[in-house]
């Protein structure tokens, strides 16, 4: 049968992993490919970059870091952050990356998600959506994608986009509740549960992973197909292969 | 004894990290070549033929490239390992892109997965099956080392239907069992990725580097 799957992701800014990893074992934490060492040694089952550098002139240092890892680390890597246009697509794929996660410049020009997926295959391209609930309480939920970190409202319905994304050639959606990013009470599962059923690609849960038993419910309330969480990793309250322990003994089906 | 492999590169997908993996569990003198060159190909030891993305494409790289023949050959005369879209354009004709036609090396289509709900949780049957899922191993090889029902990485939203069921080497459940895994004589493909599988996808590779069929 086929896993859920766990995804680390880590936070990458001028080619230095930020936001902490604490490891023991590891001499420099903000080593990006020792930390991906590391997290494939745990069992991850795929590892995903987010480039938060700011400055465009310094862009080509996570070309440099994907390199690195894809030649020791032989799982999928996911690399989100500046993926703006084609060309963006294919120098992070030619670095090693297996997929590219498509965030803002997928909902200012959608188009480019269907150019980038009929140029390089729906498998590539994972489509990142920033949610964040917009209905009152008593009404029905209903969810609106937000840009710039969570601030700036689209008046885009969470649900459309997402099975537009979909009919687009997004192979996979990656996730993230604003309301919930980084309060570690747990997923949106509300949210995550009404977009695995709008639409028929995998869905990756992200925000607000603050225990193991979250993530059990990413997948048991949510119907994620893959969890994603950062910090609960990173400051090694937990490993990979807790994590996976935990999800087996929920009856999850997890590769240990 | 040293040996050259080639990997066949005709713009299809991510051969660096096919050729990284391979480079990694090679011997120091062994040389791992990525090339379209008709003639490196048919002076290799072992040949690796990945691919990525969509059929049509990936046959229109293949004349493009001037391939055809190349990959007769390899296929006829030497180890030969196909990965993902190089398992499945060895058969006849592909579903994908209102169908397309294939190298043709083995009678059987290449369909998609079905548009269903599964039954745990009652949603949808997500395509592409992607992550990881286990292979109810046939006797091979190339399996040598890897324990029954392993699980590597698959991403893809097509799978291949021999005709010829003597050709099955490798089963997996995704909605239904498909096939995983093809070998005859040289040949081995698989449709899930050795080079992202980790520790079974690493010793499958050594597994291919070593072989004498």
């Amino acid at each position: 049968m086929l896993a859920k799957r766990i995804i680390p992701c880590l936070d990458v800014d001028n080619g230095r992993v930020v936001k902490g990893v604490q490891f023991v074992e590891i001499r420099d934490a903000g080593d990006p490919v020792e930390v991906a060492r590391r997290y494939d040694k745990e069992g991850a089952d795929e590892i995903t970059f987010l480039d938060i550098t700011a400055s465009s002139d310094n862009r080509d240092t996570i070309v440099h870091v994907v390199e690195q890892v894809a030649s020791e680390v032989f799982i999928p890597l996911t690399v989100g952050g500046g993926i703006r246009e084609v060309d963006d697509v294919r120098r992070m794929l030619n670095a090693g990356a297996d997929k590219v996660a498509i965030n803002t410049a997928a909902v200012f020009n959608p188009e480019f998600v269907r150019e980038a997926s009929e140029r390089f295959g729906s498998q590539c391209i994972v489509v990142a959506i920033d949610a964040k609930q917009v209905s009152a309480e008593g009404e029905p939920l209903r969810w609106e994608i937000f840009t710039h970190g969570g601030r700036k409202p689209t008046g885009m319905d969470a649900i459309e986009w997402a099975q537009k994304m979909a009919d687009y050639g997004a192979g996979e959606i990656l996730l993230t509740s604003m309301d919930r990013d980084g309060t570690k009470i747990g997923f949106d599962n509300a949210l995550t549960h009404a977009i695995a059923a709008a639409v028929s690609i995998p869905v990756i849960a992200s925000g607000g992973v603050g225990n193991l038993d979250h993530l059990v419910e990413g997948v048991t309330k949510g119907g994620a197909d893959a969890v994603l969480a950062a910090s609960i990793f990173h400051f090694a309250e937990y490993s990979i292969q807790e994590a996976k322990q935990h999800m087996a003994e929920a009856g999850i089906e997890v590769r240990l | 004894m040293a040996q050259s492999i080639v990997v066949i590169d005709y713009g299809m997908g991510n051969l660096r990290s096919v050729a990284k993996a391979i480079e990694h569990v090679a011997a120091a003198a062994d040389e791992v070549l990525v090339t379209d060159d008709a003639e490196r190909i048919a002076a290799a030891d072992r040949v690796v033929f990945p691919g990525q993305g969509a059929a049509r494409d990936c046959m229109a790289a293949i004349g493009e490239h001037h391939l055809n023949q190349a990959i007769r050959q390899a296929v006829a005369s030497k180890p030969f390992l196909g990965i993902c879209m190089g398992l499945q354009v060895l058969l006849q004709r592909s579903e994908e892109n209102e169908g397309t036609d294939l190298l043709g090396l083995f009678a059987g289509q290449v369909v998609r997965f079905p548009h269903e709900h599964r039954a745990e949780d009652g949603l949808p049957l997500k395509v592409p099956h992607m992550g990881w899922n286990q292979v109810r191993q046939h006797e091979h090889a190339l399996w040598s080392g890897i324990a029954q029902d392993s699980r590597f990485y698959f991403v893809h939203s097509y799978h291949v239907v021999p005709q010829d069921t003597s050709l099955i080497s490798g089963e997996t459940d995704y909605g239904h069992r498909f096939v995983s895994a093809m070998a005859r004589d040289n040949l081995f493909a698989v449709q899930f990725h050795p080079e992202k599988s980790a520790a079974n996808g690493l010793q499958l590779l050594t597994n291919f580097l070593h072989w004498k069929p």
